[in-house]
């Protein structure tokens, strides 16, 4: 009971216990700021700064990371965070002592930061791997400089997924038009079947939607030049877009502000639901082997035979580096190694949702439906990313999210929403 | 007890031993001088610790933020900073569609607080206090919702109003196409929905607000009223409740604030959708992220402070003209 002994006695103990204590408080944070950077700086060593957090890609991630530690003796230090968390502190954290090489998206995302002198152009890396990766890949991979600034690992497809068993069952036949695809939601409708499966309380899958109608109907340039905030959001172009939605919106199934979309993906699994317009990732919510098998997809029907189908929209994940990595030949050897099919092939072993950014990736391991997917974005003429990927964040988040959100609510306010995202639109793309 | 630690600690021998007799011998010193150097030192530091903190974390980034928002930035570097004067103001009044309704809904915020669970919180003071049987069971089982983290509330309702696998929605049949009640979604609904669950954590914070309060009250009042033939309403409503009125004032303010800094629930719930909005969840929609747009999300959070001071200066003017009758 040494507190027994505490009364005048020890006082100013007491008080330089908690001076001391405040300066200590103060320096913790300081000294781990400095600790993190300052350990990386022998060549032996690069660090990876990862957003990869969930249990599947992180594990797969790590078994890269080892097999390159294997084969040149350099360490990779993997520095996980919570996948939004990431995001959120990506600003604060390239500007702070980033690690050398971090994940991100390809697209308008990662042009931002290669525009913001927060990246480093890795044509050295380039001059190497480039012909493990189509075209399509390489104009990905490209900031508005013209220089590379990242290096692809995976990608997946955004399409309409559907059950086999169903469609055999009641007779459909995957639509290739959109009059096809209006035909068949009326008749999966009387069939008792909600026609397509839809869950946006999450705000982005409505994105997916509108890209999807948007390229279909106004081709790629269009989109491209839309997302980038040159075209105006109130050109006839676009209201096209709402019109062809609200067309279909009856279709989709009720309640769908409060459903996230695994709640959603849930119906199709349960034969509940006849379609779903989702990436396919979807696949993850078909936990059972014999469902999974079941589960196929078609690319978004031809809208305007201008287009047809030649757009896919596959968001592609990969890797950049810091605008000062601590261990630049380290850096460039990773990069150079992340390139190679052979990466991605171990990669692909660990995490089967998604496929090979590579065309020389080998497919020999793909189920039938990775085989579809990579077909599709390997025989696309242009690959989008997704609207929040081609387009600035901070509008796709503050704007588009809750302006696509009101049109779902109220499809016959298009006009005045069109002309409020327009407005809006015009002073944060002039904002910098 | 004492000798023990004299003799361990050596940080105890460099000071006198306790006692009265160390105090006499410091007597005369202490006449001039009530401190001693170490004893100003650290009192300096000790001020001046807090008071560097205070500064440096409230009225510096309080100030900072203010002139943010009559900027433009993108948090990328300091010279990206571009003065625009009062374009993010013009913009937020005029065309951002969210900030009208989100300032209405922090209004809409406080009235339910206010009319509903407070006076509920006050009922269940009121039997609470009568020192019913398993009176401490029932507080407990009230205040639990204040002790839980909103997030978890937030958790918990947004599971309770589930469209498809909800208790509400399964117990009443309304998960099936054509019947669809979407609580968390429907901009009508969304609101009101939120708001029970806060209202349900309101309530028992208010309930142990009022119930100190009622201890507070002098019994005899009580016996005074019944000795008069006042009935129960009539002693509640003439003694008790005029004699809680510094718990009202502290429960308004509770209030209050809490309507301002309304946040973790909505967040969790369904992220400030359309029906939804708040101030908070704006500000933070646009400060957090990537290319953030930093002065527009300092003006939104301008306005805020200009509403919080709109009601605590009232409440602080009148508070220390108490102060000083007194």
């Amino acid at each position: 009971m040494p507190d027994f002994s505490l009364p005048a006695a020890s006082r100013r103990s007491v008080l330089r216990g908690i001076g001391g204590a405040a300066v200590l408080g103060a320096g913790i944070p300081l000294l781990s700021a400095c600790g993190s950077s300052g350990s990386s700086s022998d060549p032996k060593t690069v660090t990876v700064g990862s957003n990869q957090s969930d249990a599947v890609p992180k594990k797969a991630y790590a078994s890269l990371y080892t097999a390159f530690g294997k084969q040149s003796g350099i360490t990779v230090k993997v520095n996980t965070k919570d996948h939004n968390t990431f995001q959120e502190q990506i600003n604060s954290y390239l500007q702070g002592t980033p690690d050398d090489v971090f994940n991100w998206f390809a697209g308008y995302r990662m042009q931002f930061f290669a525009a913001k002198k927060l990246a480093s152009p890795i044509d050295d890396v380039w001059a190497k791997i480039g012909d493990n990766f189509p075209d399509a890949m390489k104009k990905l991979s490209k900031g508005e400089d013209g220089k590379y600034y990242f290096v692809p690992l995976n990608t997946y497809p955004w399409a309409v997924f559907y059950r086999k068993s169903v469609f055999t069952a009641k007779g459909y036949t995957v639509p290739t038009t959109w009059d096809e695809l209006v035909a068949l939601c009326k008749k999966m409708k009387s069939d008792g079947l909600v026609p397509i499966a839809f869950g946006d309380k999450d705000q982005w899958p409505a994105m997916g939607t509108f890209d999807q109608i948007n390229f279909r109907l106004n081709g790629y340039d269009f989109h491209k030049s839309l997302m980038a905030g040159k075209e105006a959001w109130t050109d006839p172009k676009v209201k096209a877009v709402f019109d062809h939605w609200a067309e279909l919106l009856p279709y989709h199934q009720e309640g769908f502000m409060g459903r996230t979309w695994q709640d959603a993906a849930q119906g199709v699994v349960s034969k509940k639901s006849g379609m779903y317009v989702l990436g396919s990732f979807v696949a993850q919510q078909f936990t059972n082997k014999a469902d999974l098998d079941d589960l196929d997809f078609f690319a978004f029907p031809e809208i305007n035979s201008a287009y047809g189908q030649d757009t896919v929209e596959a968001p592609t994940d990969g890797f950049m580096v810091s605008k000062s990595p601590k261990n630049h030949d380290g850096v460039v050897k990773l990069l150079e190694y992340l390139g190679t099919p052979a990466a991605e092939e171990l990669y692909l072993k660990g995490d089967p949702s998604v496929v090979a950014a590579s065309s020389k990736a080998s497919t020999a391991a793909y189920s039938p439906l990775q085989k579809k997917a990579y077909d599709m974005i390997g025989a696309a003429k242009n690959l989008t990313q997704f609207m929040d990927r081609d387009s600035r964040p901070d509008f796709t988040s503050t704007v588009m999210q809750p302006g696509l959100q009101k049109f779902l609510q109220n499809p016959k306010g298009v006009d005045s929403l069109l002309s409020s995202i327009e407005r809006q639109k015009k002073t944060i793309f002039a904002s910098s | 007890m004492i000798s023990e630690t004299t003799t361990k600690s050596p940080e105890a021998e460099a000071v006198p031993p306790p006692g009265p007799a160390p105090e006499n011998k410091r007597v005369p010193q202490g006449a001039k001088r009530l401190l001693t150097r170490r004893d100003r030192i650290t009192l300096a530091f000790m001020a001046g610790v807090p008071t560097v903190l205070h500064v440096a974390l409230v009225w510096v980034t309080a100030l900072a933020s203010i002139a943010l928002a009559f900027t433009s930035w993108d948090g990328i570097g300091f010279d990206s900073i571009k003065w625009v004067g009062l374009d993010n103001f013009r913009q937020l009044f005029t065309d951002n569609p969210q900030f009208w309704p989100a300032l209405e809904h922090n209004v809409v915020w406080f009235v339910v607080l206010i009319l509903l669970p407070t006076p509920f919180g006050l009922f269940l003071a009121v039997q609470l206090d009568k020192n019913i049987r398993f009176s401490r069971v029932y507080q407990t089982a009230f205040f639990l919702p204040v002790v839980m983290s909103l997030a978890v509330t937030g958790f918990v309702w947004q599971l309770i109003y589930n469209p498809d696998t909800g208790l509400i929605n399964s117990l009443i049949g309304a998960n099936k196409p054509g019947h669809y009640i979407d609580w968390i979604g429907d901009p009508k609904l969304n609101l009101w929905a939120v708001l029970i669950a806060a209202s349900w954590r309101h309530a028992g914070y208010m309930m142990i607000l009022y119930l100190a309060g009622l201890k507070g009250v002098d019994p005899s009042l009580r016996e005074a009223s019944a000795l008069d033939g006042a009935n129960e309403w009539q002693t509640f409503k003439n003694v008790i409740f005029p004699t809680l009125r510094p718990t009202n004032t502290v429960v308004l303010v509770v209030t209050i604030i809490e309507s301002l800094r309304a946040f973790d629930l909505v967040w969790v719930f369904n992220k400030g959708a359309q029906g939804t909005e708040l101030l908070s969840i704006l500000i933070t929609n646009n400060i957090v992220g990537e290319s953030s747009r930093i002065g527009y999300g300092s003006a939104i959070a301008v306005v805020l402070l200009v509403i919080s001071l709109v009601v605590i200066i009232p409440y602080l003017i009148a508070t220390f003209r108490k102060e000083r009758r007194a």
